[in-house]
């Protein structure tokens, strides 16, 4: 039997004093929407991106930007220095008007040293067409095609904004397609070791016990060996006779081989504190299983963390190609990247004279930035139900 | 000297108070915090005043503006601003100062902290430093404010721990942070505000981190101080039982403004604002005293037994070292027994680290235990030992048994919406289509207040009480028998508590439910179960209907207990006897 329930004491009703909502947003926003919107308060972080955005698009788009053919030599022009890039023609009337020109360059030889210089001449004008047709590049490896952002016109005039090499060869052109070789195999590598970091450190936080000890006495084993004469181990041990192709991914497997483990450490670190949250605890008592909430549960609270390590971790992987073609160990001529361009710039004729061969150096460092500003606005950002300070 | 002084003091306020001396005169108080586009005002216009040697309880739930206020007295509210009105702070000899005036980082604004303004803060763990002796950083204030040697500022740190009852204050001095309870911690804190004797202490929620018989201590000695240093004291709390045992006069906070202001009696007894009258209703029902059986649907007479508990133990063992391993061993939870009938409301009661959550995590499978059997008769009759690994999960009982945990902002994941967030057993049932499981959650929504057009919001939106009601909407999903509520109220303001509360009963009504329902507030315990279990460093040490322990407690831990609740009348003081 059951005894009559009491009268309801003071039903909701009286719900006009619940205390205030924490948040002035509407509640709607995904946990991208509130992360871009503190990522986005990251000025220097904003800044970081358009650059990257640009490099990219500058890597993805070679053959259309690149001026010239990368792999063009001019015997005629070797070592010759900058062109400076003129906007406003004068005309021999005293007029003028803006039409983008260069000046061509006329070959002075010392008698004494016999050395070549290179001075500008005035009266030769170069101008820059945009969408021209000019040499012939295969887009993207699919179709043959001419037309190029910019070029100067005709067989006889040249366009070097940022000098030439050894062989003569145009460094903003190589610079270009360097880029892509470049930036490319630092999401590549980073991919590589994203999976890796991911299984191995999850497996090492979800079921810890020995499993957990010895993955990490791996990684602590790893990471005490020293990286260059790792690499040039592994190097070493690539056969000569591997085309370019293989050796870019060789060098990438190689790299990822050691990036993991920095990647496994903050998962381990993500999955360990996250396993004694009272939603996973709830998630259990709801009957889900483990895959599920591994993947439902837990992986969705910290990809944002794991995107902003990762890209902290970029910059590693690009320095690390850079070194390795710098010493002559990872990528060979004639594949290009920014470390086999500064290999160039190894002796010190090159450094007296053509200073401009160590722009690839420049590209770096302003890449590597623009990655760790991104990545630490990315890391502010990642958490956007932390503090609020 | 000092003695001198303190008698002093104490004369002057055995005086008759034919006039109180304001000490602090607030007026019209705003402060507001910058977002991104604009000026939020969390504190509007408010004024009061403290009169010397008088406890002002400045009570209001979270969000009120009330920490906000002290903070801003310290001029410690960053980042928040003081947007206008001012704070003057009167001496012995009728002299102010405009707190508003100084700048923050100033000479003269580190005199007023600490030298004639003291604060003691909620959580005594991170207010002091780990890495100092609680000596060393009493004697850093005593020699930052006055004049005097480090072996005499010792002596005075002594002298200081001494008054706040440390045992033994010539070894406590030495003593880090962690080495303390934290009853002894925040009487630590307390030390301090006080070393340099201001006319002012600000107790900024000072017992809302500690168990009920720490708490009943601290507002002893809060009290006792508090009339022999003759000094005033604006005591924070949400708590309007600590209001009735300790306050002299009340201010009581909503939205940012102080809706009444008055003596400890006229709020209580003749509240003039609604909010104020809500406020002390809610509190009033948690009272331990009377014979009265819960509210909502009792269970039936003679119900059977749905779960019975036979002898559980459970053993915490944490290995240290590689190569000589040591085990250190904790007994969490010794020969713990008892049961649990349909339809009945069960309280297990105890302070922090007695093992109540333990147990009931150790009944739904989250924890691994030692010995022990839990039977529980399922709906179709048949038996399950609850202990048996994965038995929740083979058995699909937990559609039958769920649990609502404590903490409202951690139990639910922040990445899913509501809808995702209730739907989730739903969905593991794997035999409902989309439209029927929204459908479903809508419902639930609506059972558990909640407006059905939230379905896609995510839980940051939501403040605590709702978010509780999101736990109970999910542990409702499957229809379930029992509910173990895990502290599901402890986080939540009076008011909301009393709501969740009064929903739990309807569910109860309508569903016929049990819960087992974990607290430390034995008032809350009293009036929401049927019997109450008392739980003690592990074991259990009480049992029986939930009047008969409150009224007739046969084991002293629970007149311990019972002795420590606050009280709801500030008439019938039942912690500070006057």
């Amino acid at each position: 039997m059951l005894k009559s329930p009491k009268p309801q004491q003071q039903p909701n009703s009286d719900d006009g004093f619940e205390a205030p909502t924490p948040l002035t947003t509407q509640g709607t926003e995904t946990q991208f929407q509130l992360i871009w919107r503190a990522f986005k308060a990251h000025k220097l972080a904003m800044i970081s991106l358009a650059v990257l955005s640009l490099l990219y698009l500058v890597a993805i788009f070679a053959e259309f930007l690149a001026p010239n053919d990368p792999y063009a030599v001019n015997a005629r022009y070797t070592y010759a220095p900058p062109q400076e890039l003129h906007f406003i023609d004068h005309d021999e009337t005293g007029g003028w008007s803006i039409r983008p020109h260069v000046l061509g360059y006329k070959v002075e030889v010392d008698p004494i040293a016999l050395r070549r210089t290179y001075v500008m001449d005035e009266s030769t004008k170069y101008y820059i067409h945009f969408l021209p047709e000019t040499h012939e590049v295969n887009m993207w490896g699919l179709f043959p095609t001419k037309r190029h952002l910019f070029d100067v016109d005709g067989r006889r005039e040249v366009l070097f904004l940022l000098g030439t090499d050894r062989l003569g060869r145009d460094v903003l052109s190589r610079l270009i397609y360097g880029a892509r070789v470049t930036l490319s195999i630092g999401l590549a590598g980073i991919l590589l070791s994203l999976v890796l970091g991911v299984i191995i450190g999850g497996v090492s936080g979800f079921y810890g016990g020995w499993i957990d000890n010895l993955i990490q006495r791996v990684i602590e084993f790893i990471r005490s060996i020293p990286p260059i004469p790792l690499w040039m181990g592994f190097s070493a041990a690539l056969p000569r006779d591997w085309t370019p192709l293989q050796n870019y991914f060789v060098i990438t497997v190689i790299l990822s081989l050691v990036g993991w483990t920095e990647l496994a450490r903050v998962v381990r670190s993500r999955f360990l504190s996250l396993k004694s949250e009272d939603y996973i605890a709830a998630a259990k008592l709801d009957g889900v299983s483990d895959s599920r909430i591994i993947v439902r549960h837990m992986l969705p609270a910290f990809t944002s963390h794991i995107i902003a390590t990762a890209t902290l971790a970029i910059p590693g992987m690009i320095l690390a190609e850079s070194s390795l073609s710098f010493i002559g160990l990872g990528l060979q001529s004639p594949v290009i990247s920014w470390g086999v361009l500064l290999q160039e710039g190894q002796n010190l004729r090159a450094l007296a004279d053509a200073p401009w061969l160590l722009w690839p150096g420049a590209a770096i460092v302003i890449t590597i930035l623009a990655m760790n500003f991104l990545g630490d606005g990315m890391r502010d950002a990642a958490d956007p139900y932390g503090s609020n300070d | 000297m000092q003695l001198i002084r303190m008698a002093q003091m104490i004369e002057v306020t055995t005086m008759p108070e034919t006039h109180p001396k304001k000490v602090l005169e607030v007026r019209d108080l705003s402060i507001g915090f910058s977002m991104q586009d604009r000026v939020v005002e969390v504190v509007k216009k408010i004024s009061f005043d403290v009169n010397q040697g008088e406890i002002l309880c400045v009570v209001g739930e979270s969000g009120s503006g009330k920490s906000v206020t002290a903070r801003a007295l310290m001029r410690i509210a960053r980042p928040g601003k003081i947007l206008n009105g001012s704070i003057r702070l009167y001496d012995d000899a009728g002299r102010c100062v405009d707190i508003t005036e100084l700048d923050e980082q100033s000479e003269d604004m580190r005199a007023v902290r600490g030298d004639r303004i003291g604060m003691v803060f909620q959580e005594p763990m991170s207010s002091l430093s780990p890495v100092h002796t609680i000596g060393e950083q009493i004697i850093e204030t005593i020699l930052l404010h006055r004049n005097m040697t480090a072996g005499k500022a010792r002596q005075e740190a002594i002298e200081a721990l001494r008054r706040v009852q440390i045992p033994d204050p010539e070894t406590a001095i030495d003593k880090y942070s962690f080495e303390l309870s934290g009853g002894m911690r925040q009487r630590a804190m307390i030390a301090m505000a006080l070393s340099c004797e201001p006319e002012i202490l600000i107790a900024d929620e000072p017992t809302t981190a500690l168990d009920v018989t720490t708490q009943a201590e601290i507002l002893r000695l809060i009290k006792r101080l508090q009339s022999e240093l003759g000094m005033s004291v604006i005591f924070i709390t949400h708590d309007m039982g600590v209001v009735a045992e300790v306050a002299d006069r009340v201010a009581v906070m909503y939205h940012g403004e102080i809706t009444e202001i008055g003596t400890v009696e006229q709020i209580f007894h003749k509240p003039a604002a609604k909010y104020t009258r809500h406020l002390i209703g809610a509190s009033s029902r948690f009272t331990i005293t009377g014979d009265q059986d819960r509210g909502g649907t009792l269970p039936r007479d003679g119900a059977k037994k749905m779960l019975e508990v036979r002898n559980l133990n459970l053993t915490f063992r944490k290995s240290t070292g590689i190569l000589f391993r040591k085990v250190t061993e904790f007994n969490a939870l010794k020969d713990v027994s008892f049961s649990l009938a349909e339809g009945e409301n069960l309280g297990i009661v105890g302070e922090s680290g007695s093992g109540k959550t333990t147990l009931v995590r150790a009944l739904v499978g989250l924890l691994k235990t030692d010995s022990g059997t839990a039977m529980y008769q399922s709906d179709d009759g048949r038996e399950f030992d609850l202990l048996q690994p994965n038995a929740l999960r083979n058995a699909g009982l937990n559609r039958e048994i769920r649990m609502v945990f404590q903490d409202p902002f951690s139990s639910l994941n922040p990445r899913m919406t509501v809808e995702q967030v209730i739907a989730e057993p739903l969905v593991m049932e794997r035999k409902h289509s989309r439209s029927d499981i929204r459908k479903r959650v809508a419902n639930l929504l609506d059972r558990v207040g909640l407006p059905s057009n939230v379905l896609s919001r995510y839980p940051h939106a939501f403040s605590g009480g709702q978010r509780q009601r999101i736990s109970i909407a999910r542990a409702l999903a499957v229809n379930p028998r029992m509910i173990i509520a895990d502290e599901a109220t402890s986080a939540l303001d009076g008011s909301i508590r009393s709501q969740i509360l009064d929903l739990l009963f309807d569910l109860q009504s309508e569903l016929g439910l049990s819960y087992m329902f974990v607290g430390h507030d034995l008032g809350v315990v009293r009036y929401f179960c049927d019997r109450i279990a008392v739980m003690h460093n592990g074991s259990l040490v009480e049992i029986g209907d939930a009047a008969s322990v409150c009224q007739r407690p046969e084991r002293d831990y629970t007149k311990q207990l019972i002795g420590a609740v606050p009280g709801t009348d500030p008439s019938n003081r039942r912690l500070i006897l006057t």
